[in-house]
């Protein structure tokens, strides 16, 4: 067997040495409960509070607005129902067609429970149509909206700052699903007028089961689990200690990093999309190459399928994923790429690298060595091919 | 990951049979890029009236394409009349089974033999039957006519609307049709009411027996014969299978481990689960 090369980092990370060393006293010796009244549980307390720190201090936020959650989806899921039931059976909900289904389930449950829900269109390349979101602001009523940073497939940012200026100046209630750009992008609370943020842990070298959700202060938002005074009552359940640790550890170690690797993510990145469009023929990138994720791209080899391509690759020891049909567990292929309008002779042969900062010029002259062979050889296979 | 087994996976890395074939007696296309899975099957007839070459080219996922490579291997030297028999089931045994949400690929592999043989037969276009225009599609998103819906459900075994999904992509989009699907299901179950359930159609004892030869051939033999040993097939009683050890495995200890280890193994993965191998008595 190969060497993994671990390319599907936008799915999940390698938990950071750095960060599993934070972790480990808290299972077996500091395993005291932070709400209990003895100091043997006050030092776990204290923990929990650093690592709020650190989050926060990675937003641009205070440690008093970031709520701990288990998972990306949670933080999401929480945002949405919590804010919409606060705000009332009016409330007008605006999302994008290019959401993560941990935004696009709770937006179709609250269409069931009779609220509006108007998702926005994007383009071409994947960019939000900020004209559909300026005419859907129009609408009467509170607005609440949810539109992601980054997408999850193709790395595509979202201008941000235009759309909180717009959302405002409209005086709706802003979330966003920030999952895939933190740690990857700057990000400052201070100066963006965010109201509610998702981030992930396992996304930036945190383990899994831990996540977080920036809550501005003075928005109303529901609580999502009930039952004990934790995280100031807005989410019970005794903290995973050990998790909020270590995306405590994460986040530190995130902003101390992140400028150098996002260039040298970047760099590779743009060496590996340039090594395959000139060696693979009728190959095209999705997504909009100017504004996009660092560690990101999405790759269609036309007249081909993602699953067949991520087998081949995964045989040559490269981990990555795909929007095909087949891989996406229905029967359709990604609503990401084909919300973009991607030609039917490239949605199915959709290929997404993701990258850390554990990959090496190395592992991008692995799959550059390998692809074309997988590519051919599918190619000699297909019908479409003459 | 799909829990694929070792036979799809050899086929999805060494396919049989790919290619086009010059002046061909048959093909037949069905599927398309939008879909997500296409085949191209061509075959032609020996001066026997036999199937002496067959070829394919599929667009689509590891089963799709392994499903087509077997099903070329499986027509090979069979008259069209025997090749117009092959069932989806048959051709997902052949692979050792297909994930359920797979089984459409061997699904896909029936549809473009029969539009093959079609194409053959008539000299018209060799496109799936549900693709021709004159049957009431159900499903707009995938084109599937009533007719395929109640077939795969019949032939299958099929009892819920998921399961019809799986075998023919019904319903798999945008899901407006799944009500629809739901109503020519019970009309198929409401059938199926006075017989009791019955499994995939069982093998003649001529078809079993020639699937044993087949996979000693294939699976088992080489195994053997890279340790000096080998086995040779004495009769078959039932689901008994009798077969006599050569060679090195003649008398070898472990023999009695090869023959439930390997022999029966590789035999009720292929064949029949029910399958009982014993040795000859001296």
């Amino acid at each position: 067997m190969s060497r993994t090369v671990y390319l599907d980092n936008n799915a999940t990370t390698a938990v950071a040495p750095e960060v599993l060393e934070a972790m480990l006293p808290f299972f077996c010796d500091q395993y005291g409960n932070p709400s209990s009244m003895h100091s043997f549980g006050g030092q776990v307390g204290r923990a929990v509070e650093n690592a709020r720190a650190s989050v926060a201090g990675l937003l641009g936020a205070d440690p008093s607005e970031i709520i701990f959650t288990s998972c990306g989806s949670e933080a999401d899921n929480h945002a949405i129902l919590g804010a919409v039931e606060a705000m009332g059976p009016q409330t007008v909900v605006i999302t994008s067609r290019v959401e993560h289904p941990a935004v696009l389930e709770p937006c179709r449950i609250l269409r069931e429970r009779g609220h509006k829900v108007l998702p926005i269109g994007v383009d071409g390349v994947g960019q939000l149509d900020l004209q559909e979101l300026a005419a859907a602001l129009m609408e009467p009523g509170p607005k609440f909206v949810s539109i992601m940073w980054a997408n999850n497939e193709t790395g595509v940012v979202f201008p941000l700052q235009e759309v909180a200026r717009m959302v405002k100046a409209a005086d709706g209630v802003l979330h966003t699903d920030a999952v895939q750009a933190i740690g990857k992008l700057d990000v400052d609370l201070s100066r963006l007028p965010v109201d509610l943020l998702a981030l992930s842990g396992h996304k930036i070298h945190a383990p899994k089961g831990v996540g977080a959700l920036y809550v501005r202060r003075g928005t109303r938002l529901n609580s999502f689990l009930h039952g004990g005074h934790q995280e100031r009552g807005r989410r019970a359940g005794t903290e995973n200690v050990p998790g909020i640790v270590g995306l405590g550890a994460a986040a530190a170690l995130a902003r101390e990093e992140l400028g150098a690797e996002s260039r040298r993510q970047a760099e590779l990145r743009d060496r590996l999309e340039e090594g395959l469009l000139r060696t693979c023929p009728d190959t095209r990138i999705n997504g909009d190459r100017r504004q996009r994720l660092p560690n990101t791209t999405n790759i269609s080899f036309e007249f081909i399928e993602g699953e067949a391509i991520l087998y081949h690759l995964s045989d040559a020891g490269v981990c990555a994923s795909s929007g095909s049909a087949c891989t996406s567990g229905t029967l359709e292929p990604s609503h990401v790429i084909r919300a973009m309008g991607v030609p039917f002779t490239a949605v199915h042969g959709s290929i997404r690298f993701s990258l850390s900062r554990y990959n090496t010029a190395a592992d991008i002259d692995r799959v550059l060595e390998v692809m074309p062979g997988i590519v051919n050889k599918l190619r000699a296979l297909s019908p479409f091919v003459k | 990951m799909w829990d694929y087994t070792d036979r799809v996976m050899d086929h999805f890395h060494s396919p049989r049979n790919v290619g086009r074939i010059d002046e061909p007696d048959g093909v037949g296309h069905v599927g398309s890029l939008a879909c997500g899975d296409a085949l191209t099957l061509m075959f032609k007839l020996g001066a026997d009236g036999r199937i002496s070459e067959a070829k394919f080219q599929t667009f689509g996922c590891a089963s799709a394409i392994a499903s087509s490579s077997v099903l070329t291997e499986m027509m090979l030297g069979m008259t069209v009349d025997e090749a117009e028999k092959i069932t989806n089931q048959e051709i997902a045994a052949r692979l050792g089974g297909l994930p359920e949400q797979k089984m459409h690929c061997s699904v896909m592999g029936r549809e473009a033999l029969e539009a093959a043989i079609h194409n053959y037969r008539t000299g018209e276009p060799g496109v799936a039957k549900s693709h021709e225009g004159h049957e009431r599609i159900v499903c707009q998103c995938f084109g599937v006519s009533e007719g395929e819906i109640l077939r795969v459900a019949r032939e299958n075994n099929l009892s819920s609307v998921e399961q019809v999904t799986h075998y023919c992509k019904a319903g798999g989009a945008c899901g407006k049709c799944r009500d629809d699907i739901g109503a020519l299901l019970r009309q198929v179950m409401d059938e199926r009411q006075p017989a009791a359930p019955t499994a995939a159609k069982p093998l003649t004892n001529l078809q079993k027996i020639r699937l044993i030869e087949e996979v000693i051939e294939r699976d088992i033999r080489p195994l053997l014969l890279r340790d000096g040993g080998d086995l040779e097939l004495v009769d078959v009683v039932g689901d008994r299978v009798v077969i006599a050890f050569r060679g090195l495995c003649a008398g070898c200890a472990s023999a009695s481990l090869t023959r439930e280890g390997v022999v029966q193994a590789k035999l009720r993965e292929f064949v029949s689960p029910e399958l009982v191998v014993v040795e000859e008595k001296a």
